[in-house]
């Protein structure tokens, strides 16, 4: 993994990791046509840390999607490094996201009948790495969350905390270019959502990660370098500095 | 009134689930009905039996024929209102596939004693008329596309050769579960024929078929028949029409059990689908049942509406298989008439069956109820199904 | 590049109870159709095995079987005068002529009546039948009243068992041996003397010939001479055909009544694994959101849910063959109806229905998760992420 320093360099300096440019989204329902998202357009540096905040049905989380590539746009593009996300089939999405994205969930999402240890791994299959390799990889982004000793653990049997670093470790294990979190906090006491909060701050610093996250919470959003606030589809201040 | 409601909201929540289930209890119910139909058919000679014929055979086995002079001796007996002779011919009609059953009897006789096969007089007279006369049941006829007149050839098995006859009847069976597939003709013409080619084997019968005038002195009568005859050549043995049939029903009786015990186990197999239906339903509504509970339901009234739920689809989906056991046993009556010349579905078999569906109803629920009744609220509400 | 497959079995072992009672009602659809299967073959073995590759039997044409034949003195002679049977001991021809007539004897305990076979042999008859073997008694003496009885009929007649007697035919028979003939259908047959039988029974003809082949490849030449002979009303079969002829109707029967039986369950089975396959999937849709937005592919999920679904069929089909397995234990009994005689025989399991039997459960699952399996693969990530 890279040691970016990327938080001394000023912001016009760094690269745009991610770019929308006019960018709608739009859902059907029934007859009506809904718009969700109004031509966004942003960008967002490498090694930046930004949150999405916004009311219930602002379209934040249409937009995380958006950026994972998990859904695609009706009209605009999205460029991930360079590379036009917006024109890729729904397979090549698929093997897309699975080398350049790391997924962040409210619930964890971890599936249960997996370890912790597999869990982690399944990125990992995506890729033509050999057993041992994968296992290396997977060790390390264990020990990097503090985990290691509960590695052949169920999710049943980890607290919320320690799931949410599991799925960080998942999200972490192919070096991806972004990370995107939806809620993370979301389901945690405060405790864990400070310790989860601080394992993020650590990516961006110590790994020069770029990470998106939508919330809702404030202090959540006090980790970020910028907030970004969306309302009925629509960017309400497009540069915003952390207070 | 709310239960019932409740109930029946709560089956076509899921309508794929309960179109699925309804349909498996359908399949299971219709095959039961088919399977207990099947056995009873087995059993029809022996409900079609008259209580006041009986059949008297060589005692060693129905292999051995015994002397056609037997016959006047039996006919001077007390009790004995008439006397015919039955000799199993084997014929082949066309090709095996086209079994019946066909026999040499003494026909003024025969039908004197067999009223059920109702034959129309003129035919009746055409047929004791002419020695190469032969008469058929209807279903066999219509099966051949037989008509009165027609010259039919059968292939001897047991007696070699061609057999050549003339259609001059066609009878009907009194009742719906008389068998309409037999087919007789002069045992004159096959003993005139034997005396010629091999007169060792003429003027035999297979077997006598002798009336009494009321079914009390059954027993007496068949055990005079057999007194005259003990320590003779060829020694007899007479029972009563019933007791002959069910002798035949006795040695395939394993296959009936057989088939029999595969009935229940249809049941059952549904019984452990629609179970895990209903199971896994009750899991995915634990939370629902634990709100009710919180609200002041007490257990026995979501144990009614869980009942009630798995009780409805499993008669919908019996009646359904009751329904279609009708058409189903008219296809095999016609398809498969070489085996089953008769299928038709009794009052009885509809009642087994609905009692089945409502014993899988029942037993299916029971899980369910039970985890109704041990839900710990506070457990249920945490669930989020 | 799939979703391993510990993720589909894992998925069927951590929901226990649902997973039993599918495999349970695959299993009893696998029962029954290894047991059918089984019958059947048991069935057709005995007879099969009850006949010689090298032996012909000859019986009147036109007959089904033995009990319904009659061969002549004389045409048995001209059978007996072929070239193409081996010399047996004392330089005579290995050539039976044979008496078969079915009598009517009670069963042991029940008392129900059966028809059990009498073969009238002569001395060649055992030469020619080298599976009947003497296990207890001797042999009748000639001339006398004595008889010998197979162990199945010794076992379940009344009057069969060795110091019984018999009554038939107006005199009192004796069993003085018993044999074994394995599984064949000999074991169910009573063996006495032919000349002393005929002349009890007052059968002036014999039921069939039967004789061993100097060399079987020319059996085709030697049964188109015998049967074109114009003084001869006779068809002759290789022995092995005659036995397999004898059980086809009923193993067909067996056969097509127990398949058909087996079709209509395997519809409820397969309704039970559709249930628990929609049920499963439903319950994991966030999980089948979370492995795609990953970066699995449709196929991948599809074929996930498939292997869930073969395993379960897997489970259904060993749990349903075990049981079968030790069906083997028992025998039945009862007539055959080609030959009218009583015929006890026993559940065979081969390898090919050991095959079959796992194959059917295979389509059993597939037939079931198919239509699941596209439901999880034909999701829409971000709808099934958001319905947790």
């Amino acid at each position: 993994m890279k040691n970016n320093h990327s938080a001394d360099l000023d912001e016009g300096e760094r690269h745009h990791i991610v770019e929308l440019i006019s960018v709608s989204k739009s859902y059907q329902r029934g007859s009506q046509i809904i718009p969700v998202l109004e031509e966004i357009t942003f960008s967002i540096a490498e090694g930046e840390f930004l949150a999405l905040m916004g009311p219930s049905g602002s379209g934040k989380s249409t937009l995380l999607n958006l950026i994972a590539g998990i859904d695609s746009v009706d009209k605009g593009s999205i460029l991930v490094k360079g590379l036009d996300i917006s024109s890729l089939s729904e397979s090549g999405l698929a093997s897309w996201r699975s080398a350049n994205v790391g997924l962040i969930f409210q619930f964890y999402n971890l599936i249960p009948v997996l370890t912790a240890f597999e869990n982690v791994e399944l990125p990992l299959l995506l890729t033509g790495l050999s057993g041992r390799r994968r296992k290396e990889q997977v060790e390390t982004v264990l020990s990097l969350v503090n985990l290691t000793d509960r590695m052949d653990h169920y999710p049943s049997q980890l607290s919320g905390g320690q799931q949410q670093r599991v799925a960080i470790a998942r999200a972490m294990v192919t070096d991806p270019a972004i990370l995107v979190a939806d809620e993370p906090t979301g389901d945690l006491d405060r405790a864990s959502a400070v310790e989860i909060l601080s394992f993020m701050d650590r990516l961006v610093k110590e790994f020069g990660k770029t990470i998106i996250m939508v919330t809702h919470d404030p202090k959540a959003a006090e980790n970020a370098h910028r907030i970004i606030h969306l309302e009925k589809g629509v960017l309400l201040n497009p540069s915003q500095q952390k207070a | 009134m709310f239960y019932l409601k409740l109930s029946l909201r709560n089956a076509f929540r899921h309508p794929l689930r309960a179109v699925l289930t309804i349909t498996g209890v359908a399949v299971a119910i219709l095959a039961f009905g088919l399977l207990r139909t099947l056995v009873g058919l087995w059993y029809l000679g022996v409900e079609t039996s008259s209580s006041t014929r009986l059949i008297t055979r060589s005692s060693i086995s129905l292999v051995f024929t015994l002397p056609v002079s037997y016959r006047e001796r039996i006919r001077h007996i007390s009790g004995v209102t008439e006397v015919s002779s039955m000799n199993w011919f084997g014929g082949i009609y066309v090709s095996e596939k086209n079994f019946f059953p066909n026999f040499a009897v003494e026909p003024k006789t025969f039908l004197a004693l067999y009223p059920e096969f109702i034959i129309d007089d003129a035919e009746k007279r055409s047929f004791l008329k002419d020695r190469r006369g032969a008469v058929a049941g209807f279903k066999l006829a219509a099966k051949h596309g037989w008509k009165i007149g027609d010259r039919i050839v059968l292939k001897g098995t047991i007696f070699p050769g061609e057999w050549d006859f003339v259609l001059r009847g066609i009878y009907r069976g009194a009742q719906r579960s008389t068998d309409e597939s037999q087919f007789f003709f002069h045992w004159d013409y096959l003993n005139e024929s034997l005396r010629k080619t091999v007169p060792r084997r003429a003027d035999q019968v297979g077997l006598y078929v002798v009336g009494v005038d009321a079914p009390e002195k059954a027993p007496e009568v068949a055990q005079a028949i057999d007194a005259i005859f003990r320590n003779s050549l060829a020694e007899t043995m007479s029972e009563t029409e019933k007791a002959f049939q069910l002798s035949f029903v006795a040695m395939t009786e394993a296959i009936m059990i057989a088939i029999k015990i595969v009935s229940y186990v249809v049941i059952v197999i549904i019984m452990v689908v629609a179970a895990n239906t209903m199971a896994m339903t009750a899991r995915e509504r634990i939370s629902e049942y634990a709100t009710m509970k919180a609200l002041g339901f007490k257990w026995s009234h979501i144990a009614i509406t869980v009942f009630g739920e798995s009780l409805f689809i499993a008669l919908l989906g019996g009646a359904i298989g009751v329904l279609l056991t009708f058409p189903a046993a008219h296809l095999l009556e016609t398809e498969l008439s070489q085996f089953f010349p008769v299928f038709s579905v009794s009052p009885v078999t509809i009642y087994f069956q609905l009692a089945a569906a409502t014993l899988v109803g029942i037993v299916s629920s029971a899980f369910p109820v039970y985890r109704a009744s041990t839900i710990n609220i506070s457990e249920g509400l945490r669930r989020i199904g | 590049m799939p979703v391993p497959v510990y993720y589909s079995f894992r998925n069927l072992t951590v929901r226990r109870l649902t997973t039993a009672l599918t495999a349970s009602g695959m299993a009893l659809v696998v029962f029954v159709f290894a047991a059918t299967l089984m019958l059947a073959e048991g069935l057709q073995k005995t007879l099969v095995e009850t006949g010689s590759p090298d032996n012909v039997v000859v019986i009147r044409k036109g007959s089904q079987s033995e009990v319904q034949s009659g061969v002549e003195r004389l045409q048995a002679s001209i059978v007996e005068s072929l070239p193409d049977i081996v010399t047996g001991e004392g330089g005579r021809p290995l050539l039976a002529k044979e008496l078969v007539v079915l009598i009517n004897l009670p069963k042991r305990g029940s008392n129900k009546p059966a028809n059990v076979v009498i073969r009238g042999v002569g001395g060649a008859s055992y030469a020619l039948r080298p599976q009947v073997k003497l296990v207890e008694g001797r042999m009748p003496r000639p001339g006398s009243s004595e008889i010998i009885a197979g162990k199945s009929i010794a076992e379940r007649f009344e009057g069969g068992g060795i110091g019984e007697h018999l009554r038939f035919a107006m005199r009192e028979w004796t069993v003085v041996g018993i044999f074994d003939a394995g599984s064949t259908g000999f074991s169910s047959e009573i063996w006495g003397d032919v000349d002393q039988l005929m002349q009890s029974f007052r059968r002036p003809v014999y039921s069939s010939v039967i004789f061993r082949m100097r060399d079987a490849a020319a059996f085709d030449s030697m049964k188109s001479r015998l049967e074109s002979d114009p003084r001869m009303t006779v068809e002759a079969k290789l022995e092995t055909r005659y036995y397999l002829d004898q059980s086809e109707a009923m193993a067909k029967f067996l056969r097509i009544l127990g398949l058909s039986l087996t079709f209509i369950f395997s519809l409820g089975a397969v309704i039970g694994a559709m249930i628990t396959m929609y049920a499963a999937v439903a319950n994991r849709v966030v999980e089948i959101g979370t492995l795609r937005a990953l970066g699995f592919h449709r196929a991948s999920i599809l074929q996930a849910f498939i292997l869930e679904a073969l395993f379960l069929g897997l489970i259904g089909g060993v749990a349903g063959l075990v049981p079968a397995a030790f069906l083997q234990f028992i025998t039945i009994s009862t007539m055959n109806w080609q030959s009218f005689a009583e015929l006890a025989f026993s559940f065979s399991l081969s390898p090919g229905i050991i095959v079959k039997s796992l194959l059917f459960s295979l389509v059993m699952g597939i037939a079931g998760g198919l239509l699941p399996a596209f439901r999880a693969a034909r999701m829409d990530i971000v709808g099934a992420l958001r319905s947790s």
